[in-house]
């Protein structure tokens, strides 16, 4: 029997299992391999620090998530042999593979900067990023009656670019609430030379921290914490003094890949930016946040990579040319407080543009812009995520960005 | 695109003043442009992150961004700032003749 072995059942490993479980025929078995018994859903995280309650909803069982048929090995990886096509668990069982797919995820590493975890972890200094730093926080906030808020990002890349703008808008929104706002300063340090990667979002982004007082501190690159002193130190010595630290601290790669020597820096896997294949490893694909690609590390990446992974797979293993599919395509909902938010709709080579999606002109949801409807669409996005989304059932949105209706595409196109 | 007479030889630079092709770079060449960047004359240490820059271009086909430069060239980031003080992946790049890194766009 023929084995498709993936590595990683978050968003994108789920995805594919799934698919490829119901379109590979009988010759083939599917196996997906992830030590963690649960299933979380990660946009839940940026709620969570707010006070939102509902965290039962943000987690299921593992084999809830996946088809019947789909086999899940609840294990770590300890190396991948590409040579002798065969992953080894940390138990030392072995699993052969004749392709395999890498969906191990990025996850963050606080420990990477100089400072940053220690006792003050977790009390003055905190992420967002897993369930434990997202409750950890809620009580931090809880109990904070003013001061200086810095949310900083350590280093690029990140999981959900936009995560820490959502962040600060929520924030910003969290102590008006309370009606402390005025006793508390929202500051944005930022490696980034603006708010965000892209420039006509970049733009809006800014001045909406603008407009709700947020302070941007750009090009600042974290080279230590000084937990004691409650300050941020750049690489360049300049400083920023806080009361509470919120970091989106380094991301990298799973340790597997390090160990197995299959990744760059930052453990993040080269892979052929249109088809998805590994580079140097024609048995191999990449997809979500574990590739060195130059897209957003998003669920709605992984998504629409899934897409064009599934399709290219079933194409080696007929031995057809790859597709070339994949754009870069990202869209994210942004929470901007207030019961408000926008859509951004980007790839490869087009910035966000203002417009509607999913349908041009029509929408329901207006890109590059705020709205009360964007905001529902986040939330109401949970639904789809385990209905439709993981179990791999048709989304009413094509993989491929859409530019018709788009304006100011044609400054973007020259 | 502009031609541009660097230590008397002739080379094409971007509007951001990168090299448009390393093939035309040299060591005098870096030394003219890294006293533009206020940073003349290079130091030995500034030599061992250019080179380690240059290989790995040559090998990669892209520039290394800054953390792949602390990681690999044995020169680390606090000394990769003071030797490079605005932006060091930018400057070693610009000043080894190589593209703007892709970490940096």
């Amino acid at each position: 029997m023929k084995q498709l072995v993936i590595l990683g059942a978050g968003t994108a490993g789920t995805i594919v299992a799934n698919r490829l479980h119901r379109e590979l025929n009988d010759d083939w078995r599917v196996t997906i391999v992830d030590p963690a018994p649960r299933h979380l859903y990660q946009p839940g995280l940026l709620f969570l620090p707010f006070g939102a309650r509902d965290e039962a909803k943000m987690e299921r069982p593992r084999q809830a998530t996946l088809d019947g048929g789909v086999r899940w090995v609840q294990e770590a990886v300890r190396t991948v042999d590409t040579e002798g096509r065969r992953v080894e668990l940390s138990d030392g069982r072995h699993l052969r593979y004749d392709q395999l797919v890498l969906a191990s995820g990025s996850r963050i590493r606080p420990e990477e900067t100089e400072g940053l975890t220690g006792s003050h972890w977790h009390r003055s200094a905190h992420d967002f990023y897993t369930l434990g730093g997202a409750r950890a926080l809620r009580q931090a906030l809880a109990e904070f009656r003013g001061g200086r808020l810095v949310v900083n990002v350590v280093e690029m890349p990140i999981k959900c670019p936009v995560a820490p703008l959502e962040f600060l808008f929520l924030a910003d929104a969290f102590f008006t609430r309370r009606g402390i706002r005025d006793r508390v300063e929202l500051v944005y340090a930022t490696p980034l030379d603006g708010a965000f990667t892209k420039p006509m979002a970049s733009k809006l982004l800014g001045s909406m921290l603008e407009e709700k007082g947020i302070e941007v501190v750009p090009e600042f690159s974290t080279g230590e914490v000084d937990g004691d002193g409650r300050v941020l130190r750049s690489w360049d010595e300049r400083e920023v003094p806080y009361d509470l630290l919120v970091s989106i601290p380094t991301h990298m790669g799973a340790d597997f890949i390090e160990a197995s020597d299959l990744g760059d820096e930052l453990a993040f896997v080269p892979t052929e930016p249109h088809t998805l294949r590994a580079k140097g490893h024609p048995d191999v694909f990449v997809l979500g946040d574990a590739t060195d690609l130059p897209s957003s590390k998003a669920g709605s990446v992984a998504h629409f990579q899934a897409e064009v992974l599934a399709d290219n797979i079933l194409r080696a293993i007929r031995g057809e040319d790859l597709e070339e599919g994949f754009d870069g395509h990202a869209n994210c909902f942004i929470e901007s407080g207030h019961g408000k938010g926008l859509l951004i709709d980007f790839n490869y080579d087009t910035e966000p543009l203002p417009g509607h999606y999913p349908l041009p002109w029509v929408g329901p949801f207006p890109l590059l812009k705020e709205s009360r409807r964007n905001h529902w669409g986040k939330l109401a996005f949970r639904w789809a995520y385990w209905n439709l989304l993981l179990p791999a059932r048709p989304m009413p949105v094509p993989h491929r960005m859409s530019m018709l209706g788009k304006r100011g595409a044609a400054q973007a196109a020259a | 695109m502009t031609v541009r007479t660097l230590a008397g030889h002739e080379v094409e630079v971007n509007d951001e003043g990168f090299l448009t092709d390393s093939s035309e770079w040299s060591p005098d060449v870096a030394e003219a442009l890294a006293a533009e960047e206020g940073l003349a004359p290079l130091s030995e240490r500034h030599w061992t992150v250019l080179s380690y820059c240059r290989e790995d271009a040559a090998e990669k086909g892209e520039a290394p961004g800054l953390r792949r430069i602390s990681k690999n060239s044995g020169v680390g980031m606090k000394e990769l700032y003071k030797l490079f003080p605005d932006g060091p992946g930018k400057l070693a790049a610009k000043v080894a003749g190589l593209p703007k890194p892709k970490a940096c766009i």
